[in-house]
Parts: C-alpha cells; sequence; structure tokens
C-alpha cells in the first residue's frame, strides 16, 4: 500500500466535511429509519406501549386483509391507465412540437405550465371541473350534445379514470424530457431514411422509437413509482370513495399509521410498497432490455 | 468534436402544416383551459355558477370574491407560513446537496464510490418506508406540532440534489481546480470561488424543483402540523371548504388560484431553469 500524502489526507479531511450533512441525515433519517422500519414490520406498536414482537404475524394479516387487495388493486389499476397514458400523450405532443412551427418555445411553455401547479389547488379544480352537476365538462356534454355526463369522481366506474384524466394535463414534464431527446437525435439517420423513401410514420416506428427507447423507459419507470404513491388527489377529492374505489394504497397506509396508530401493521405495509416497486422496476428494467437501445449516446 | 446535426423534420405539406397547427394550438387550449376555468369561476357569483345553461365567462368580474375569501379564513397566514417554509427549506437543501455533490464530482477519498451508491440507492426508496421512524423519532423529540419535523431534514441534503448537481460539477472543467491550487488555495476556496460562482444555473434548477415539491406537499404537513394557524398554503387549502356547508365553488377557486399563483409566476420569470430543470433530470435515464 502506497503512502498517503499530507495532501490526500488533507482531501480527504474535506470530503468528510462536504458530505457532513449528507451523511448525518442518512444515518437519522434514511437509513436507520430503514433499519427501524424493518424491525417495526415484525411487531404490534401503538406508540403508548413499548412495541411488542410478533414475528411475521403483520405480514400474514396483510394477506388476508382485503382493504390491502382492494387499495393494492385500485392502485394498480391507476398506475396501468395512468402511466401508459401519460407517456403516450406527452411523447405524441413532443414529436408534433419537434416540427419547425411557429411558437414552438412558447407552446413548450404553455404545455409545461398546468405540470408545476399540483396537489391540492389542482384536485380541487378538477372536482370543480368534473362536477356531475354543475361541472363544465358535463354542462358542455349536456347542452351541445344532450348527453348525461358520467358521475366522474363520485362514481364507483370512473373515478380512476377521472383521475387518470386529471393527470394527463401534468404531462407537460414527461413531454419535455421527450422534446429534448427528440432533438439531440442524429440527422443523418432522418435523412438517409427519406432518401430510401421511407414514409413519416415508419421513420418514427423504426427510427425515433428506438432511439428514445431509454428515455421512454426512464420515464415510464419514474411514472410508475409516482402512480404507485397517488395519495394527495384522493385525500382531496374523494376521501378515498365512492365505496374505496380510489382508496389507493398510501392512502390506506396513512390511515393505519396515522389514524389508527398501529405502526408495525404500517411499517409491514410500507415494506411491502418498496418491494413491488423494486420487484416493478427490476422487471421494466429487465423485460425491456431487448426493445431498449443504448447506442446513440446524446452526450 | 464535430458538431452534431440535429433532427429537426421542417419541409411538409401545407395540408400536413395546417394539421400539425391544428393539432397543437387546439391541444394547448384543452391543457390550459381548466386553468382558465378556475380564472373564470373565481370572478363569478355564487348564482352564476349554478347558472342553467352555464356561462363561459363572469358577468360582472367579482373582484370581492378574492377579498371575501381573506376573511372567511386565515389565506394570508398560510401563504406568510408556505413562503418561509418553502424558503428556508429550498435554501437549506440546495446548499447542503452542493456540498455533498462537490465533494463526490471533486474530492478524492476512500469509500467515495461506495458512499454515492448509497446516495443513488436511496433515491429509489419510496418515502413511506422511512415515514414512520422518521414521525416515531419527532414525536419522541417532541417536535409534532411545529415545523421542526419538515425543516430540520432539510438540511440533510436530498439524494436526488445532489445527482442533479454532481452531474452538472462534472462537466465543469477541472483545469480551474489545478490553478486553485497552484495558487495554494484549499478545497474550501475552491468551492466557494469557482464552483459555486459557476454553478449558478444548477442552483437555480435544483432551487425551483425542490419549491415546486414543498409549495404542493401535503403529506409532510398533513402528518406534522395540528394547528391552523401554522398551516402551509396546501394544507389551509385542503381545509378551506371545512368552514361552509355547500361547496362555494367560486370561493374555493379564487383561493386555488391564489394557492398557486406564486408559483405560476415564478414559473413565468425563470422558465428556463424550470425546463432544464426537467431536461437534466431526465436525458440521464
Amino acid at each position: 500500500m502506497s503512502k498517503r500524502t499530507l495532501a490526500m489526507k488533507r482531501e480527504e479531511r474535506s470530503f468528510w466535511i462536504f458530505i457532513a450533512p449528507w451523511f448525518i441525515g442518512f444515518i437519522c433519517f434514511t437509513g436507520g429509519p430503514i433499519l427501524i422500519s424493518l424491525l417495526l414490520s415484525f411487531t404490534e406498536y401503538n406508540v403508548i406501549s413499548s412495541p411488542k414482537f410478533t414475528g411475521i404475524s403483520n405480514y400474514l394479516l396483510l394477506f388476508k386483509d382485503r382493504l390491502f387487495y382492494k387499495s393494492l388493486s385500485v392502485t394498480l389499476y391507476y398506475t396501468v391507465l395512468a402511466v401508459p397514458f401519460t407517456i403516450l400523450t406527452s411523447l405524441v405532443i413532443a414529436v408534433l412540437l419537434n416540427h419547425r412551427i411557429k411558437g414552438q418555445s412558447l407552446l413548450r411553455t404553455l404545455y409545461y405550465a398546468p405540470s408545476i401547479v399540483s396537489g391540492v389547488a389542482v384536485s380541487f379544480l378538477w372536482s370543480w371541473l368534473l362536477n356531475p352537476q354543475f361541472g363544465v365538462v358535463n354542462s358542455v356534454l349536456y347542452d351541445c350534445f344532450g348527453i348525461q355526463g358520467p358521475g366522474w369522481f363520485t362514481s364507483s366506474g370512473t373515478v380512476v379514470p377521472s383521475m387518470v384524466l386529471m393527470q394527463l394535463t401534468a404531462s407537460g414534464s414527461t413531454m419535455v424530457i421527450f422534446l429534448a431527446a427528440l432533438q439531440s437525435l442524429p440527422a443523418d439517420l432522418y435523412e438517409a431514411a427519406s432518401i430510401e423513401g421511407a414514409s413519416g410514420f415508419t421513420k418514427f416506428r423504426k427510427i425515433t422509437v428506438p432511439l428514445i427507447s431509454p428515455v421512454i423507459l426512464f420515464n415510464t419507470i419514474i411514472g410508475m413509482i409516482g402512480a404507485l404513491q397517488i395519495f394527495t388527489e384522493a385525500y382531496v377529492i374523494t376521501k378515498g370513495g365512492p365505496d374505496w374505489n380510489s382508496y389507493f394504497y398510501v392512502y390506506y397506509l396513512f390511515d393505519t399509521a396515522f389514524k389508527q396508530f398501529r405502526m408495525g401493521y404500517a411499517s409491514a405495509q410500507a415494506w411491502i410498497l418498496f418491494l413491488l416497486i423494486f420487484a416493478l422496476t427490476l422487471v421494466s428494467l429487465w423485460g425491456s432490455k431487448k426493445y431498449v437501445h443504448y447506442e446513440y449516446d446524446s452526450k | 468534436m464535430k458538431p452534431k446535426k440535429s433532427y429537426n423534420p421542417g419541409d411538409m405539406r401545407p395540408v400536413n402544416k395546417v394539421i400539425l397547427y391544428v393539432l397543437l394550438y387546439g391541444g394547448v387550449l384543452l391543457f390550459a383551459f381548466p386553468l382558465f376555468w378556475m380564472l373564470s369561476t373565481s370572478l363569478k357569483t355564487i348564482a352564476e355558477i349554478h347558472r342553467v345553461p352555464m356561462t363561459w365567462f363572469p358577468g360582472r368580474l367579482q373582484w370581492s370574491n378574492f377579498r371575501q375569501i381573506f376573511i372567511d379564513a386565515p389565506l394570508g397566514r398560510f401563504l406568510w407560513n408556505s413562503v418561509w417554509y418553502s424558503a428556508v427549506t429550498v435554501a437549506a437543501v440546495v446548499f447542503t446537496s452542493a456540498m455533498a455533490a462537490f465533494a463526490f464530482a471533486r474530492l478524492r477519498a476512500r469509500g467515495s464510490l461506495l458512499l454515492f451508491g448509497l446516495v443513488l440507492s436511496t433515491m429509489m426508496i419510496p418515502s413511506q418506508v422511512t415515514l414512520i421512524p422518521q414521525y416515531l423519532l419527532f414525536t419522541k423529540l417532541h417536535w409534532t406540532g411545529t415545523y421542526l419535523p419538515l425543516v430540520i431534514p432539510a438540511f440533510t441534503a436530498s439524494s436526488f440534489t445532489i445527482f442533479l448537481m454532481r452531474q452538472f460539477y462534472l462537466g465543469i472543467s477541472k483545469e480551474l481546480d489545478e490553478a486553485v491550487k497552484i495558487d495554494g488555495g484549499g478545497q474550501f476556496t475552491m468551492f466557494f470561488r469557482i464552483l459555486i460562482p459557476l454553478s449558478k444555473p444548477a442552483f437555480a434548477t435544483a432551487a425551483i424543483l425542490e419549491l415546486i415539491s414543498r409549495w404542493n406537499d401535503l403529506f409532510g404537513p398533513l402528518i406534522y402540523l395540528n394547528d391552523m394557524n401554522k398551516y402551509p398554503v396546501s394544507l389551509g387549502l385542503a381545509n378551506f371548504t371545512a368552514a361552509y356547508g355547500a361547496t362555494p365553488w367560486n370561493l374555493l377557486m379564487a383561493a386555488s388560484l391564489v394557492a398557486i399563483l406564486p408559483l405560476l409566476l415564478i414559473f413565468f420569470f425563470a422558465q428556463k431553469y424550470f425546463i432544464q430543470g426537467i431536461v437534466i433530470t431526465g436525458s440521464k435515464g
């Protein structure tokens, strides 16, 4: 082993000084809590009395818990709808915007703007837009087409699709990522394809999609992780209803932990969510291997 | 390195061009419509919003709605809470993350790669996993009911911001570091004199992304705060209708608009950094 010089020691000391805030936070607020959360998931703990070790009984209970399955299934239903629709909408807009058109940067701004506001205000806005009686959507449907609009957030069948629809107007941030990826694509391939007489759609399918496939994969994974953790919209608009049909996974976890104070059970729920996210991410990475191309690295 | 010509399909038939414009500008109307409707509703009377058939624009602009909401709820208080809370946490997260990012990008130390691996892996962990032990810790410390559980962790950086800033630092030439070293400066000089001034765009980008999530966040305040005077605007707004019987949609939309207005204003003045931030985080995947 080579002897370390004074300068190297000094550099190493600075390194630790610079990462100290992160490192302390990692121990206190991330790493430590992860371990404690795992331990808690094997206990019964109501905050007042001390935790009681119960082995894997929380997990066994979860697998028999009907509300667990209900919340898991509505969350997966939401994810399966929201992620592909968001990806598709934002990709289509990005591809259209990537043409030489007047007002390109203004359009980009306008498409992007709605996605920066989210949460409570937007949830109220959508619950008003889709209000079955006085909402603008149903009013237009009735006044212009004579159609009696659906109950949207107030009916079991349409509550999740309504949440997906609300999510679509936030596609702007995904769109911006796609647009950046599209703008870095090499022109020569497209020129070659044009000489061969390829149509616009063929070029899109055979050149664009393969070349931006890593970006599609990235957005899918990020979108999926976000969708699985949906909470605010349901908390503000539906309170999990009607009939538990928007009682998303994190909502159930929130109630378990902070309404019922069953910290052990809630920790087990959190770990199942973590494992689910981890597994789905691995599956996406592994399952997409055949379709994702990394040859054209645009750096 | 030869400059790469990027693909930009330009020449198309006029018919296609018309379709393109209709789709894009039509689409933008759909995307922007909800915000327009928020504004329109906020300026109507309660009778107008229940009128059949509905009207697209308010008859007379009811600016008094905006006065009313500040009387009905301590909206000014909520806004102030959000402003100082966001300002403190954003500054704290960005500065401490910049420090860590500098160390990971520039300083040699044993175990540095392993530690950066930890940063990356914590980015993947859903916050619900750490939520409960954090809550228990803050309860033990008697911090619940105050802003401490929301503010203190911000002083310990965020893995996502570290990642983002490190990407940026890696793009800054190391020759400047050498110049500092030759002049006898240490790592602190390097950080404060060179990297901070050069990475203003990265700071702005990171700050804006953090600001959006802090301003919109409901979950954290919902768990830790219980005194209405301490509510940030997200939580205050969520409880806004509690004071009324039937929902007064015009007032609710006015309050919602007030709640998102600061974010929208910042967006229109600094949109370059917003878009840059999204692009940096997305294209490195």
